[in-house]
């Protein structure tokens, strides 16, 4: 029932009154809550302080021990022999360097097709169906792509390319590639989405065909994003794991050659600390020179991804 | 004998200039979104080198219209159409009919300007190229005609090269309209290009319209009566979807025919 004016007999302005004095507690909840939430945002920032720390401490002791020149210059990677030892970082880098490109020629063109397509071209319908399929590739745990890359993918390789080794950077590196695309797709998708349609109407007004708008007028506008995307892609290359330690071997050698057994900078750190090196053996300390490296290399990746992300964004 | 070969040409030439002034003709256009009927038997005929205002209230269907013209409506998911409307003789519906080709011929300027996010430069030249144009003088040719044309070149003319987005948001539209001339287009559909200016631009842009019909046939949508009534030749009211009135501005300001005409043009309601 409807309550006229004249006969209601409760008054809102004095409930908000009579309710504002009950809640006391309420000023100490405000005034609590903000804290706790900086509390746990610290934890993280916090947590990789930590880790840095951590790293520049052992990394140093590493260095007290092997010269930089040497890490830095030397081109052969063998740390097992005390006493004969030799620890250049290059065979780690340039497997990985030589992984994560394989790895890019995949998903870069794979990725960015797949964005354009979805941005641009499926039906409201075809994406929703696409997009959560390209994400359940995302979602893969990684051991079980090393695994396909090992007992799949590296004996199809080697009908095709007979002296193919069990090990070689080929195969690990299309995988990982495969695993990436979804990155680099929903990322560049996104980044082609948020351009308004406004432009895009702008330059079908013009009688631009829609592969001319995706091409000519979307892409550039989307320009920061995607390339943000690769970045964060070879940033992910870099450091992935699971995949090339399986797949890769671990050969630490200092070849361009995709079909020899490698190793990459995280493989050399799953070989150590999955063995039996001692805690205080160079060996133990080297993993640490090469964590540093790895995180120097994925935050310089990282970094790049935010400068150009800022340097190159359009505002529409 | 002689007589009649006489009057038969004659009637042929008349027939012929008439057709040769009508840009745009639509007879009996239907138009539906999904289930909703947006546009009635509309019955029109659009000259050429005239400005034809288009009026009414919100939700009349006369931005429907205006993009029906060069089937940027088709953009919309769920429209259905039909009738036929006829771009100098040539059904634009018909499936031989590509509707790039279209727009190349029809050009159009929008509600809000939305210039690229590029330079003022390759704004306007991005037209041409992609019609294949890439000889550089020629480029820097069109880009300097067709800013002028727009009249905003001397605003702009020493920093063709920096972002068009620094520019303002009448500059903006101008822009837009320098776009849409470099195509050298033979219409151009203006979809309330001033709605979203202050007045001052506004007066730019109604300055460049009159301007721009001496080479253009132009049709333009506006909720601004006064704005029809400056600047246009021929005026169409506009409302629910359905064509009230449609006759010379002079005529359709002053002494409309239908009632509803007039109870909109004297705002007593819209």
């Amino acid at each position: 029932m409807a309550m006229t004016d004249g006969n209601r007999s409760y008054s809102v302005r004095d409930m908000i009154k009579e309710n504002k004095k009950k809640q006391s507690g309420q000023q100490f909840v405000e005034w609590l809550m903000p804290k706790l939430l900086l509390l746990t945002a610290t934890i993280s920032v916090l947590t990789t302080i930590g880790i840095l720390f951590t790293l520049l401490f052992e990394t140093f002791v590493f260095f007290e021990r092997v010269s930089i020149v040497e890490f830095l210059t030397s081109k052969e990677w063998l740390p097992w022999d005390e006493k004969t030892g030799s620890f250049g970082v290059a065979p780690l880098v340039t497997g990985t360097l030589l992984t994560t490109a394989i790895a890019m020629v995949v998903a870069i063109p794979i990725g960015l097709a797949s964005a354009i397509y979805l941005s641009e071209y499926a039906s409201e319908k075809a994406r929703k169906i696409l997009k959560p399929i390209l994400e359940v590739l995302a979602g893969i745990p990684t051991i079980v792509y090393g695994f396909f890359a090992l007992t799949f993918v590296t004996p199809l390789l080697q009908k095709i390319i007979p002296n193919l080794g069990i090990f070689n950077a080929l195969s690990p590196g299309l995988v990982m590639g495969i695993m990436i695309i979804p990155m680099v797709a929903s990322l560049s998708e996104d980044a082609m989405s948020s351009v308004p349609n406004s432009i895009r109407e702008g330059a079908l007004g013009l009688g631009s065909t829609k592969l001319e708008v995706a091409l000519k007028v979307v892409l550039p506008a989307a320009t920061s994003g995607i390339a943000a995307s690769f970045m964060l892609a070879i940033s992910r290359a870099v450091g992935e794991t699971m995949i090339v330690a399986v797949a890769g071997g671990s050969s630490p050698v200092f070849t361009f050659d995709v079909t020899k057994s490698i190793q990459t900078l995280t493989a050399y750190i799953v070989q150590v600390t999955t063995g039996d090196a001692g805690y205080g053996t160079t060996v133990y300390y080297s993993i640490y020179a090469v964590g540093m490296t790895l995180f120097l290399f994925t935050l310089a990746m990282n970094l790049l991804a935010q400068y150009i992300s800022r340097r190159f964004r359009e505002e529409y | 004998m002689e007589l009649t070969v006489v009057k038969e040409r004659k009637n042929k030439q008349v027939e012929e200039r008439s057709e040769k002034n009508v840009v745009y003709r639509t007879k009996n256009l239907n138009l539906w979104y999904g289930e909703h009927h947006a546009l009635k038997n509309i019955d029109l005929d659009i000259y050429e080198n005239e400005v034809t205002a288009i009026i009414g209230p919100s939700g009349c269907g006369k931005s429907t219209y205006i993009k029906t013209l060069n089937r940027m409506i088709e953009l919309v998911p769920s429209v259905r159409t039909s009738g036929e409307i006829t771009y100098r003789g040539r059904n634009i519906f018909d499936k031989s009919y590509r509707v790039e080709e279209l727009r190349t011929q029809v050009g159009m300027v929008f509600q809000k300007p939305n210039p690229f996010p590029k330079s003022i430069y390759d704004n306007v030249a991005y037209g041409p190229r992609i019609h294949g144009i890439r000889d550089k003088k020629i480029l820097d040719e069109i880009v300097e005609r067709s800013l002028r044309g727009a009249a905003i070149w001397d605003e702009v003319k020493d920093r063709l090269h920096t972002n068009a987005y620094g520019l303002s948001g009448g500059q903006q539209q101008r822009l837009c309209i320098a776009r849409c001339l470099a195509i050298e287009p033979d219409v151009i559909l203006m979809d309330e290009p001033t709605s979203a200016l202050d007045p001052i631009s506004t007066l730019k842009v109604e300055e460049l319209v009159q301007e721009l019909k001496k080479n253009y046939s132009i049709i333009i949508v506006t909720h601004n009566m006064q704005q029809a009534a400056r600047i246009s030749d021929k005026t169409a009211f506009f409302l629910n979807g359905e064509v009230i009135e449609y006759s010379d501005t002079d005529k359709l300001f002053s002494n409309p025919d239908d009632k509803r005409t007039e109870d909109y043009i004297t705002g007593r309601f819209g």
